[in-house]
């Protein structure tokens, strides 16, 4: 079984120490100075050197959020929710001025998500994409030659070509650490336990009783995203989450799919596309033919269609 | 004060034991954010975690209940707590009773602020301070223990010592005499009512009841709740009293001394408790022994002010003379007072506080000036006056890791390098991983970290720096006869030096500290064993224990509880005093030295154990005497602890009680008041004729002007405060890129409304003023900032973190030049976290907010930054002068 992580947003508290110990330990540099002015995050995505990242979401002010706990509670594994999420785990001011109700600060530590089926690894032509020993999905920047074709074959946007050195990157799960028995960076040091390395077998038992006690808390809104028992092409994440408001609220697709799993019916959308503007031409080939010699046909609507395919007829008579 | 120490009385990892968790003046999560792992634990496991804060932050969002407050009006949201808890009988009685002073009797003297308007007795209005002597327990002298800030009396020494009686004070248990303390706190406390908190604070009544009923439910027998505070509670002219009120609000609920109860100090630093235990403080010497006064001109007159008749201090002897004896060694005997007239002697009318030495500076009384691990020409507040101050020195020697702006002064504020005649001697310094020693941390937990690796080039440890420096006075003077010379020249100075380097050994800095019996060197295993007569050394009383042998270092020691168990930690690192976890743990049993319940079992009588003799036992080291029976009546004849009864908890008193009513030694009340902030927008509506508190410490001169009361010209409250991302003046942060980029510019908080009313957007520029000066920066508009209704008013706060400087990879303007130099009257404290402002829209150097739309793309302020932002015309118009100097400068660079 593979190792993977549980992120467990209900514990996050903002600190960012996953993004620095994640840069420090694999030397990746800073990006940018710029002030987002998105909350309190200013690293903004994921990114060739960013691989994690803590989103800030405020929901704060009068109902802005409920609409989309209550969303939250369609989610698999979620129960029905309305009041509840209101308990629990933001704080509340019940009362006052009427400008702060109920209100949230959601963080939310991202990561690569080790896709079962890993739309990067599907695409990859060179073979730098590999699974490795651990079960992760690990890019080897020895062989990478920067085709960036995975780049759109992720559906997290996670994956990102460098444009210093024109290799793609991103989180390794810490290959370098696990080989030697080492927790990853980011695990080791998140000081809430919101970021957890392991097992994942035991890692999603761990988490569906902790779904379980969210909810007997009243936390009925949490659920998990990437589990098991989702039907999604990318298949159960490797690196999966406890949420407590819809994917898309967090950046995340709300339903993640590979692009592979778009080709077949692609490729008969195309089909059947080529079929009908070939039954479609070779049908005004012959049915101009047919009213070139009917008089009738000269208010037809298309008639100018009509007389260029025969002017192209003349040309290639003549040719 | 109230308890007798100046340390956290809890540790960070007894959080988690918490059944509710109060964090008000601190932002926790963001400030110390692995500490926090023990409010997230016990929210875990069902505690109920509150914040209380003018700001919605990272510590709110991970709080089941918040509670916003008006900067500066905590001493009124905590006062209204303890009038809720005494009006509704919510106190833990029998706690209260025989731990505290609750029912001990003042003198008839005594005028409480109720009765005059705003003061107490004895105030003297000509002089801005009070004499103290109506403040005392009736027929007690002032217990001097309690000194460690002198207190003003108009007695002499000689007329107190004369009325001092052996006799314990009068008490009344039914706490029913009008004159008891506990009846002079309801009289106090009677008009803090929910509502009125409201009109004060800015809190909404109901909320407050909320955290009301949250906090009395959860305290008692079987239930504890804790409060943890950090500057956003010091930084005020009524800094000590805002700690006093939780202190009352604590011993009333019966939480000191007990698992998951107490209150927490959280320190900004991680040695900031070590640099007040073996002090770097004018009037501190190490282990809280006072610095002697002009006053004190011999040893005795010294002993006999500080050596308390009952309680632990009766030992002071002890310590102050195994002190000189580790300072000065076979030159301190018993016939020179153990050199005691190598000690300076402070001038009774002189202020040599921090705050007085920089005026000193601005006037050219001091001439130079050595600064390590501090920049505070960006962190000290003040920042304008503090670098007008380094530039009036002859010479300063900066030592920082980093090249930071207070060896960069005289580059800043425009000022001509070339006029400026300080001599800037920089030393590069060796970070934490390149030196060995320990720290000591909010816990008072001293924990050893080894070196990694050697520092590179010419950078050195502190401990490299001072002992060479020493070393090397020591010879230039040697041979001087000079009486004045001798201080030094005696001083012992003989630590082994390591390797190439030629470092000191930390290890045997710290065993000095320990302390050892002269005549063996035996290293000594805790305080207990030093001697008043010349025959211990030992350098700091209290961390005295940390290495019991010289192949013990308790310090080093880190060996976790396992996990489920009650934990304390106790062979994790060494707690001051005595490896002790939670102090006053006597508390933790009831007068018969049972525990008050199973759940909050800390230590207990065991009367079978030590063959008969009992002894107290349980998961702490025991803060009272080992085997003194719960039942053991005081020995009222008695001197030291012999004096206080087997139920006398609060060891460090002289009457061995939690002190409700602070009966001398304070500056400014035995009780605490509510005073508006300095600058304030609001009258102070409990007692109009005294708006901010009488005793502050002001500096009225043109170079410290301040924005006054009620000023409608700076309608705004503001406070400063820190970010996870950055680290104080941004010296560890700022340069590191990694840091830098996840908040990489300054800015201000600012609501929705006071935005729409500016026409303010997220990355608009903002200029910030007061009376002191003006800073741009970024408005980040959020509705985790709210306007509160004070009394009917609408009050905006904005909040503005202080990270930022010229200097790094990021650079902003510097928020500390905001803030004026007024002082709590006790330690000497600034109001950093309330004062007011004006607030609009546009950069600095701009007449209106016209433009300052224009700039709505968001970047840091960089100088490259600046350049690409600025118009091919208009530059003195939009930017100044200042503005146009930079760019000629960087015009000039890139040519």
């Amino acid at each position: 079984m593979a190792n993977g992580f549980f992120t467990d947003t209900t514990l996050c508290i903002g600190c960012k120490a996953c993004e620095v110990a994640c840069k420090e330990w694999n030397q990746l540099p800073a990006e940018n100075y710029h002030l987002s002015g998105m909350s309190y995050d200013n690293t903004v995505a994921l990114s060739a050197t960013t691989w994690r990242h803590v989103a800030f979401i405020e929901q704060i002010g009068n109902g802005s959020h409920a609409t989309a706990a209550t969303d939250g509670a369609n989610r698999p594994g979620a129960q029905a929710v309305s009041e509840s999420i209101r308990q629990q785990p933001g704080p509340q001011v019940r009362s006052g001025d009427g400008l702060l109700g109920e209100h949230r600060w959601l963080m939310m530590s991202d990561v690569c998500k080790h896709c079962t089926n890993a739309g990067c690894l599907d695409a990859c032509p060179t073979g730098a994409l590999i699974r490795n020993e651990f079960g992760d999905v690990y890019v080897q920047p020895d062989i990478c030659n920067g085709c960036g074709y995975c780049v759109p074959a992720c559906p997290f946007g996670v994956i990102d070509l460098q444009q210093a050195d024109g290799r793609v990157w991103k989180c390794t799960l810490c290959f370098d650490r696990q080989k030697e028995g080492l927790t990853p960076a980011c695990a080791k040091a998140c000081p809430t336990q919101s970021i957890l390395f392991g097992d994942l077998a035991e890692l999603r038992a761990r988490a569906e009783k902790r779904v379980g006690m969210l909810h007997a808390r009243g936390i009925t809104g949490a659920y998990l995203y990437g589990g098991p028992d989702e039907h999604t092409s990318v298949g159960p994440l490797n690196a999966f989450f406890l949420l407590v408001d819809e994917p898309h609220v967090y950046n995340l697709p709300v339903n993640p799919q590979l692009p592979q799993s778009k080709v077949l019916p692609a490729y008969l959308a195309t089909a059947l596309t080529a079929t009908f503007f070939g039954v479609a031409t070779l049908y005004t080939l012959l049915a101009g033919r047919r009213w070139s010699k009917n008089p009738l046909s000269a208010g037809f609507p298309l008639r100018g269609m009509r007389e260029k395919t025969m002017r192209w007829g003349v040309r290639r008579n003549r040719a | 004060m109230s308890f007798g120490r100046g340390g956290a009385t809890t540790a960070q990892w007894d959080l988690a034991n918490s059944d509710c968790i109060v964090i008000q003046g601190s932002n926790f999560a963001e400030c110390h954010p692995v500490g926090f792992r023990f409010v997230m634990e016990a929210r875990e496991r069902g505690a109920t975690v509150i914040h209380v804060d003018p700001r919605f932050t990272r510590t709110s969002a991970c709080a089941d209940l918040y509670a916003p407050i008006r900067p500066g009006t905590d001493i009124a949201f905590l006062g209204g707590l303890i009038n809720y808890v005494l009006e509704h009988e919510k106190y833990f009685k029998e706690y209260v009773t025989h731990y505290t002073n609750a029912a001990t009797l003042i003198t008839e003297e005594y005028k409480d602020s109720e009765d005059l308007g705003g003061i107490f007795s004895g105030f003297h209005e000509d002089e801005h301070a009070y004499y103290t002597e109506s403040w005392s327990y009736e027929g007690e002298s002032m217990p001097r223990a309690a000194q460690h800030k002198k207190a003003r009396t108009g007695e002499t020494f000689a007329e107190r010592v004369t009325r001092t009686t052996q006799a314990p004070p009068p008490r009344d248990e039914t706490l029913t005499h009008p004159r008891c303390v506990f009846q002079i706190l309801k009289r106090h406390f009677a008009r803090y009512t929910p509502e009125l908190v409201e009109q004060i604070c800015g809190t909404p009544a109901d909320v407050f009841r909320q955290v009301a009923e949250a906090i009395t439910s959860n305290s008692g027998r079987d239930r504890t709740t804790a409060f943890c505070y950090a500057v956003g509670w010091t930084q005020h002219t009524v800094g000590v009293q805002l700690i006093r009120t939780c202190a009352i609000l604590q011993l009333l609920l019966g939480n000191i001394g007990r698992p998951g109860g107490g209150i927490l100090a959280l320190r900004g630093h991680a040695a900031i408790q070590g640099s007040t235990d073996t002090p770097t403080l004018y009037n501190l010497l190490p282990g809280y022994m006072e610095v002697p006064l002009e006053s004190e001109p011999t040893l005795d007159d010294y002993l006999a002010e500080y050596t308390a008749e009952g309680g632990w201090w009766h030992n002071f002897p002890k310590y102050i003379v195994s002190l000189l004896k580790s300072w000065y060694g076979d030159a301190a005997t018993q016939e020179n007072e153990f050199a005691y007239q190598y000690l300076p002697k402070l001038h009774e009318q002189t202020d040599y506080s921090y705050y007085p030495m920089m005026f000193g500076m601005v006037d050219r009384q001091i001439e130079g000036l050595f600064v390590m691990g501090e920049n505070f020409a960006v962190g000290g507040p003040a920042s304008i006056l503090e670098r007008q101050a380094l530039r009036s020195l002859k010479w300063c020697v900066v030592r920082d890791p980093v090249h930071v702006e207070t060896a960069d002064f005289w580059d800043m504020d425009g000022v001509d390098p070339a006029s400026v005649e300080t001599e800037v001697i920089y030393m590069p310094a060796a970070w934490a991983a390149e030196k060995s020693g320990s720290l000591t941390n909010t816990q008072r937990l001293l924990q050893w970290h080894d070196q990694a690796v050697d520092p590179p080039g010419d950078c050195r440890s502190e401990t490299w720096f001072m002992y060479h420096l020493g070393r090397r006075l020591k010879e230039l003077y040697a041979g001087s006869a000079e009486e004045r010379d001798q201080p030094l020249l005696k001083l012992t100075w003989d630590y082994p030096v390591e390797e190439a380097l030629e470092e000191p050994r930390a290890l045997a800095v710290l065993q000095e500290m320990n302390g050892y019996r002269l005549a063996d060197h035996t290293l000594l295993s805790g305080y207990k064993d030093l001697q008043d007569n010349g025959g211990t050394s030992c350098g700091n009383w209290i961390y005295s224990g940390v290495t019991p042998a010289a192949d013990a270092n308790l310090a080093a020691a880190r060996q976790p509880d396992r996990a489920g168990a009650f934990s304390n930690h106790q062979h994790w690192g060494f707690a001051w005093p005595n490896n002790r976890r939670i102090l006053y743990n006597r508390c933790s049993a009831d007068q018969d030295g049972r525990p008050w319940s199973e759940r909050k079992r800390l230590i207990w009588w065991d009367a079978q154990a030590a063959e008969g003799k009992g002894q107290w036992v349980g998961y702490d080291v025991p803060d009272f005497e080992l085997h003194k029976a719960p039942q053991q009546p005081p020995d009222t004849q008695g001197a030291g602890m012999a004096a206080l009864s087997g139920a006398d908890p609060f060891i460090m008193h002289a009457d061995g009680k939690g002190w409700l009513f602070v009966p001398h030694a304070l500056r400014d009340g035995p009780l605490p008041v509510h005073y508006e902030p300095v600058e304030s927008p609001m009258p102070n509506l409990l007692y109009p004729n005294y708006p901010h508190n009488p005793t502050a410490v002001f500096f009225e001169r043109p170079d410290n002007p301040y924005n006054g009361a009620g000023n409608p010209e700076y309608p705004y409250v503001i406070t400063t405060y820190r970010l996870t991302e950055h680290h104080t003046s941004g010296a560890m942060s700022r340069w590191n890129t990694w840091l830098a980029e996840l908040q990489p510019a300054l800015f201000a908080e600012i609501d929705l409304q006071l935005a729409a009313e500016k026409r303010l957007q997220t990355g608009d520029w903002v200029t910030v003023s007061t009376a002191r000066g003006a800073v741009e920066a970024r408005a980040m508009v959020t509705a985790r900032m709210r306007p509160l209704i004070i009394n009917g008013r609408t009050i905006h706060v904005v909040g503005m973190p202080y990270h930022w400087g010229p200097g790094g990879v990021v650079t902003g303007d510097i928020v500390n030049d905001l803030i004026g130099v007024v002082l709590d009257p006790n330690v000497r404290i600034h109001e950093a976290k309330a004062f007011t402002c004006n607030l609009r829209k546009g950069r600095k150097g701009q007449k209106d907010g016209a433009h300052g739309a224009e700039n709505n793309e968001v970047a840091t302020r960089t100088r490259v930054d600046l350049h690409a932002e600025l118009p091919e015309g208009g530059i003195i118009n939009r930017f100044g002068s200042e503005g146009a100097e930079m760019l000629h400068r960087t015009s000039l660079a890139e040519r």
